[in-house]
């Protein structure tokens, strides 16, 4: 294994260096060539055991995991929240220890409790690799949106990268402010006061709230998904509101320059945070995140499941 | 007759305004004038003879959670930690919401516990805070104060009416400031660290707001509430200025919020989880100054222990506290008095006796002759390592293991009697 990675565990990007993050990228340009392939897999991680732990439900970010360890020839299992122990009373720690009983090398976690990967990976040896702990972090998410805007625009640094939304709760948002600036990027962040809170600021980035003053400038626009169920009532006062001050519109849409991106983690909500026409539009990365996503879980899963050992 | 006399010691007896190198004498449990020449000799040569400590606010657990703690291991940490007065919450199971309780703590403590263990009880019925508890039976049954520890009662005129019903009984209100509408599902601080974390905030005007509540029901009621464990600087504010009006308010403070802020978070240990939460450097600062000008006026513990397999999970999951008694004196020592000098040791030890007693109007906290003989021996300036291996608390969850401290009690000895030495 190289000397430019020796972790077990990715937990978030935080804690990453501006290298580390180079160096997933780096992998992950190989492993989009095996998609291309007629043969789409490698023996990269053959014999090695990847359990997908979903505490909290998810489909996209599942099945990407799944599909990057079947590409990297890992035998894959499945544990959903329902099905796990968890819901007999078992914690977090036993459940984790009985499926490093079964010799399982890599735990691909998801969970609503903010730092849960943090905690198994301190406690077990196998690898811990997050796929979105509460409104932490989502590495994976943040390295493919990363990869993807390296993609489109060549570089990272000194890009203008606005990200919009529901700021505060969101680990998507927090895990592409850690990567971008320490790439070099300049992020802003958009979206109403009580979602985007001023003391996001002390993390590097701009806070606005009129993105009408932002979309001229940006080179990204990464836009997340806004939802105003139970526990977000008082936080804005409704959708309809919430798309006239920010959505991004087909007309707000005229503001961006021609070459900036659109981009956003799904899944989307037509017509709230994003037009129709301007998610299909020819700026639109959505579903190149999509594929890239892939390559990016391989290269993490052939990383980490290489340390384990 | 049983007779000891402490020879050689500094004796700070705040209740008696001394302060001097002298013996003390003990006999049949109680203070002495003096001594006969056949009394047992403890010899405090360097040490400071102090009236027996008085810890406010610990959580003893029995009845219904002796997993944790019982009262007969908390009263041996209290032992080791120099305290011989104990002051218990009414949140076990059941909770302290009755006489019958009451009485069972009571008969409890009588039978298991090597230090003084007095009672609170609960200001509502089951601290759900819908309706009153029978504060005049739980005062006849002998609890020292009524208070909903770990929960807040939210409707203010509910809060109104147990203060003047509890002025009437003579007892002192204390309360956990915290509304449940401006904390949420909080966590942790609201700040840069939970911005960072992802982790729910609890904001500090969580607090402020039910400090500022108090002081107007102190007001209204013209009776004494006590703010448990403030955390916050506009706390602070706020009860420096009611004082200085004259206004029957009080705060205390525990060592966490002075040793540490929320920085100490962020590797998700579910050992620096506590509510109030560990705050800002700001909020520690503001503490200090309200210690150090007498705004904050009582030291204590919140002694919250939990056992392992509940604090070994999701940080939002896990439940909030941690052991105090075997750590506070050490703690407030090293910093109030050796680190950031911001009182002296006279002034320390009044915080946790003649102030205690006086809001709680305990028999306890002096070393006036015919008082119980409880006295506790401290060496200001003894270093220590903190080991918790070695704790006598049913429970390990503190920040503290492996702290080196300077100053601890060393000897603590309850009606004449020493309960606890250092080995």
């Amino acid at each position: 294994m190289s000397v430019r990675w020796n972790r077990k565990d990715l937990l978030g990007l935080r804690e990453l260096s501006a290298e580390e993050i180079n160096f997933i990228l780096e992998t992950a340009d190989a492993f989009k060539q095996v998609g291309t392939r007629e043969i789409k897999k490698v023996p990269a991680l053959r014999g090695k055991t990847l359990i997908n732990f979903f505490v909290e439900p998810s489909t996209r970010t599942r099945t990407s995991f799944e599909l990057a360890a079947f590409r990297l020839s890992a035998d894959v299992i499945n544990i959903s929240a329902s099905t796990s122990s968890l819901t007999k009373g078992e914690t977090l720690k036993d459940t984790a220890r009985n499926l490093e009983a079964l010799h399982a090398d890599i735990l691909v976690l998801r969970h609503s409790s903010a730092g849960a990967p943090q905690f198994l990976a301190q406690r077990l040896k196998s690898s811990v690799i997050n796929a979105g702990d509460g409104a932490h972090e989502h590495p994976t998410q943040g390295l493919l949106d990363i990869y993807t805007i390296r993609e489109k625009r060549g570089k990272i640094a000194g890009l203008n990268v606005a990200i919009v939304g529901d700021i505060l709760f969101s680990r998507v948002a927090r895990s592409n402010i850690f990567g971008l600036t320490k790439l070099g990027a300049k992020v802003t962040l958009v979206g109403p006061s009580t979602l985007v809170p001023r003391e996001f600021e002390k993390l590097g980035v701009t806070v606005s709230h009129q993105i009408d003053n932002v979309l001229p400038e940006a080179d990204v626009v990464n836009l997340l998904r806004i939802q105003h169920e139970r526990q977000r009532k008082e936080y804005f006062p409704g959708i309809g509101e919430y798309t006239t001050l920010f959505g991004l519109t087909k007309e707000r849409a005229k503001l961006l320059k021609p070459d900036c991106l659109v981009m956003h983690p799904g899944p989307i909500n037509r017509g709230v945070e994003i037009d129709s026409e301007v998610a299909d539009g020819l700026q639109s990365v959505i579903l190149d995140q999509v594929t890239n996503g892939l390559a990016v879980r391989m290269a993490v899963l052939y990383l980490c499941g290489g340390i384990a050992t | 007759m049983r007779a000891t006399i402490i020879k050689n010691g500094r004796v700070i007896d705040p209740a008696n305004k001394r302060d001097e190198v002298v013996d003390l004498a003990i006999v049949d449990g109680k203070i002495a004038k003096s001594a006969p020449k056949d009394a047992e000799v403890i010899d405090a040569r360097g040490l400071i003879v102090a009236p027996g400590l008085i810890d406010v606010h610990v959580h003893l657990r029995e009845p219904g959670f002796g997993h944790k703690e019982t009262i007969a291991s908390g009263a041996r940490a209290a032992a080791a930690g120099g305290f011989t007065t104990i002051v218990c919450m009414p949140n076990t199971s059941p909770a302290a919401d009755n006489p019958a309780t009451i009485a069972w703590i009571k008969d409890r403590a009588a039978e298991t516990a090597c230090v003084n263990v007095l009672p609170t009880g609960a200001i509502s019925k089951n601290i759900a805070g819908e309706e009153l508890a029978s504060i005049g039976s739980l005062g006849k049954a002998g609890v020292v104060a009524i208070t909903d520890d770990g929960h807040c009662v939210q409707n203010h005129e509910l809060m109104r009416r147990a203060v003047e019903y509890a002025r009437m009984v003579g007892l002192p209100v204390l309360d956990h400031c915290q509304d449940y509408s401006l904390v949420g599902n909080g966590v942790v601080n609201e700040g840069y660290w939970s911005i960072l974390l992802g982790l729910p905030g609890w904001p500090a005007a969580g607090e402020e707001a039910i400090v500022a509540r108090n002081i107007l029901l102190a007001e209204l009621c013209d009776h004494q509430i006590h703010c448990q464990h403030i955390s916050a600087a506009g706390s602070v504010r706020l009860i420096r200025e009611a004082r200085n009006r004259g206004v029957k308010i009080s705060g205390e403070v525990c060592p966490h919020h002075i040793a540490l802020t929320d920085e100490a978070i962020q590797n998700f240990d579910t050992n620096y989880k506590m509510n109030p939460p560990l705050r800002a450097r700001a909020d520690v600062d503001a503490i200090l100054e309200g210690i150090a000008d007498g705004t904050l006026s009582i030291l204590c513990s919140d002694h919250a222990p939990h056992a392992e397999f509940e604090k070994e999970v999701e940080f939002d999951q896990a439940p909030f506290g941690i052991v105090g008694l075997e750590t506070e004196l050490g703690l407030f020592i090293d910093l109030l008095v050796h680190k950031h000098n911001k009182i002296d040791i006279a002034r320390l030890i009044e915080m946790y006796t003649t102030e205690p007693a006086q809001l709680l109007k305990l028999d306890a906290g002096t070393l006036s002759v015919g008082a119980p003989a409880d006295v506790t021996l401290i060496g200001p300036d003894l270093e220590w390592t903190v080991r918790m291996d070695k704790f006598e608390s049913a429970s390990r969850n503190s920040p503290f293991d492996g702290w080196k401290l300077k100053g601890r009690a060393v000897r603590t000895i309850v009606g004449g009697k020493t309960v606890w030495e250092l080995s």
